[in-house]
């Protein structure tokens, strides 16, 4: 069954080639039914692989499938690496990609383009996989490059729309300033390790001839740390996140919430051997992930869009699961990762039900008391609010408190400063729910007539999401609850074969005090949060309208996108104009110009010789014979 | 052959050279093509007097040889150039070199 690995990317990638190259000849029927077919044989493959995994006591497969680069002493195979912590991922990839591909028959069904929407949509599926199944840093690469352009070519799917295509060049060229740094710490661990492969450089660690610590070691992850930066929206690269919501919302449930924000996450803990030698930049890690937590969950609170919220839902809970890598709990992270993939699609895709039951409205401020005319949505909505705040029982509660306690352990003002964090996502989702489903309908009468639960086909992934984010958090039982952590033995070969890794030692009524701690201020802001909302039914300010000072630097994001313009767009682009219009258009058309204008001159000069006159041509004749026989002679 | 060798080598060497001379202004002064063509017969029967001469005082046949060749190329080159010249006087009426200036951009 392991062998069959190589047919989990390559099944979409064939569904891209086939819906790419004849899609707009398919009929929907087909469309859907390869696009959602190649990921659903995926994931049921990577399911066998995962119970294979879990039977077997070897944990690690390496597949090898060709010879990929080769040229002198520098060897780098294609080959895959099954493991733990690639088959979870697989998991994840596929089993959410293909409920969003059944999501997207139905949310899609009237594009025009819903043929390439699925080859793209494939497409991305493959590079994911690749990402996570590459068993050497060049393969993820290719990977990470790859899910850059998907994303691109999703984000901006409408192009017609010239701010939407503005967004996916923001976002992509983002991505690549992050990239820059991951190419060159890969290329310092080609330098220093004499290879790019994860077991290969394990070796080299455990052999003990770096000690921890060591400056190039500190390099080499920092260089690693920017690139996940870029992928995985932390400050100061995220302000693509939010302007990516310009995407059709599957693409945002997908890419921006459950899978390629990951592959950060990812990439740090598949290095985790690397990471934990270099204490240095692990703080910077904790540091980065707490304060995008807590500055992106302030802007949250103040925003409008629902899908913007979510955006800055999903930066804020990026900086989470950075800052339990940071700490060291890296069984933490991809937990939260797993558990956050299922409530944050869901919440996507029930914003996307709504924005499609509202034909295309988005601001909540037009919305309310959907309760009534959504009820399969407003439920799972609120089982995924649930989730994301952290409410005891709920998956997140399980992977926030782990985070939460690692964190305490390690340094309590991180611990703080997570808190409030959570306190204020419970706030804004909380906010966020009340506007949108109870109370009276704001809208306009023609929106009020097309209110209507969306179709089987995006019903059915947002219950069997609500389901997983209910009872997903289960496999991650803390024995502090009595549970016996399934999925800390899952990962243990991963993340602490080598006995390097920091370990937890908290006692047990601290970390009953913690769980305590985090529930109560949930509940607070709970309750803080009804009672503005739901009991006294405030509403949110219209455009316009004049706000404190605090609540305007909120609501214009603190000014952040402002600042990149004046700092790096405009004297970019200044530049830019300036050199078009000097070099290109005086010094380098000058000289190509220059050098025709020349050969003409003299050619008029020259062709002056022919003057026709046959006793001239005869006299320079014999001169030049002269002159050759004379410069002969000497 | 003794009578050729009393007249000193270098003499031949005079003559040919004045010849030759004598030859190339012809070429480049004067005014009618078939006096040009004469000129230019007269530098290559310089040439031949040359070789003869030198042929004779090395006692080496090969200079003799080179003659005959030279020879036959002079009348090869005669014969068309008096065949485009006739062509060019059959359509201008004329063989004067500075009225024939057409040979030109």
């Amino acid at each position: 069954m392991l062998k069959l690995v190589c047919l989990v990317p390559l099944l979409p990638l064939i569904g891209f080639l086939i819906i790419g190259l004849f899609g707009k000849k398919l009929s929907k029927g087909w469309v859907s039914a390869i696009g959602c077919g190649s990921v659903f044989a995926s994931f049921a493959i990577s399911l066998a692989i995962f119970f294979e995994l879990v039977s077997k006591v070897e944990k690690s497969y390496t597949i090898d499938l060709f010879s990929w680069i080769s040229a002198g002493k520098l060897s780098i195979p294609f080959s895959f690496l099954v493991d733990p912590l690639s088959s979870l991922f697989l998991l994840i990839i596929t089993g959410i990609g293909f409920l969003i591909h059944l999501y997207s028959t139905g949310y899609m069904s009237k594009d025009e383009g819903f043929s390439t929407f699925f080859a793209y949509l494939n497409l991305f599926i493959f590079f994911m996989l690749i990402l996570v199944l590459g068993s050497n840093y060049l393969i993820m690469f290719v990977g990470w490059e790859g899910v850059g352009l998907c994303s691109y070519l999703l984000i901006g799917f409408w192009f017609k729309n010239t701010a939407y295509n503005n967004a996916a060049k923001k976002a992509f060229i983002m991505n690549r300033i992050g990239d820059l740094g991951f190419l060159l710490g890969i290329i310092l661990i080609y330098v220093t390790f004499g290879s790019v492969g994860y077991y290969e450089v394990g070796q080299f660690l455990i052999s003990g001839s770096y000690v921890s610590g060591t400056s190039v070691i500190t390099a080499i992850t920092l260089l690693l740390f920017v690139g996940a930066i870029g992928k995985s929206a932390q400050l100061p690269l995220y302000t693509w996140l939010p302007d990516a919501m310009a995407g059709p919302t599957p693409v945002s449930a997908l890419i921006h919430a459950a899978t390629m924000v990951t592959a950060g996450i990812y990439m740090i803990a598949r290095s985790n051997l690397l990471f934990t030698m270099a204490p240095i930049t692990m703080d910077v890690i904790a540091i980065v992930g707490v304060c995008t937590a807590l500055f992106a969950a302030t802007i949250g609170l103040a925003q409008n869009d629902i899908k913007k919220i979510l955006a800055y839902s999903t930066v804020s809970q990026l900086g989470f699961m950075f800052l339990a890598l940071g700490v060291g709990a890296y069984t933490g992270a991809v937990f939260h990762v797993m558990t956050h993939a299922f409530f944050k699609a869901l919440l996507f895709l029930g914003a996307g039900s709504v924005i499609h039951a509202m034909s295309g409205a988005q601001d909540i401020r037009q919305m309310g008391g959907l309760k009534k005319y959504l009820p399969i949505t407003q439920l799972t909505f609120l089982l995924g609010t649930l989730a994301i705040v952290g409410f005891p029982g709920f998956s997140g509660f399980f992977s926030k408190d782990e985070i939460l306690a690692a964190a305490y352990e390690s340094n309590k003002l991180l611990w703080f400063l997570g808190i409030l964090a959570a306190a204020m996502t419970t706030f804004y989702m909380f906010r966020l729910f009340f506007l949108t489903f109870t109370g009276n309908f704001r809208g306009s009468n023609h929106q009020k007539e097309h209110l209507h639960e969306s179709p089987k086909s995006m019903t059915i992934p947002l219950i069997i999401l609500a389901a997983l984010s209910v009872f997903g958090g289960f496999i991650g039982i803390p024995e502090v609850l009595g549970g016996h952590h399934f999925l800390e033995e899952f990962l243990k070969p991963v993340f602490e074969g080598y006995s390097l890794r920091i370990t937890h030692q908290l006692s047990h009524n601290t970390e009953y005090g913690l769980m305590a701690a985090t529930t109560l201020v949930m509940a607070a802001s709970l309750f803080y949060a009804y009672t503005i909302y739901f009991k006294n039914k405030t509403l949110p300010a219209e455009e316009g309208e004049k706000l404190n000072p605090w609540h305007q630097l909120i609501y214009k994001k603190y000014l952040v996108d402002e600042l990149y313009n004046t700092l790096i767009t405009k004297p970019l682009n200044f530049v830019s104009g300036g050199l078009h219009k000097i070099m290109e258009n005086q010094l380098v058309d000058g000289i190509i110009n220059g050098i025709g204008t020349i050969v003409n001159w003299a050619s008029t000069m020259i062709r002056l010789v022919q003057t026709g006159n046959i006793g001239f041509y005869i006299f320079v004749m014999v001169i030049s014979i002269v002159l050759i026989l004379f410069t002969q002679m000497i | 052959m003794s009578a050729i060798q009393v007249i000193p080598l270098n003499w031949y060497l005079l003559l040919s050279t004045v010849l030759f001379t004598i030859g190339v202004l012809g070429v480049l002064f004067r005014r009618n093509a078939i006096i040009i063509f004469m000129s230019i017969e007269l530098m290559l029967n310089a040439v031949n007097l040359l070789f003869v001469a030198f042929s004779s005082y090395l006692s080496d046949s090969k200079g003799q040889v080179f003659v005959f060749f030279i020879m036959a190329v002079a009348a090869a080159e005669v014969a068309v150039g008096l065949a485009i010249l006739m062509m060019v006087y059959r359509n201008t009426k004329t063989t004067d070199i500075n009225i024939l200036n057409k040979l030109k951009w």
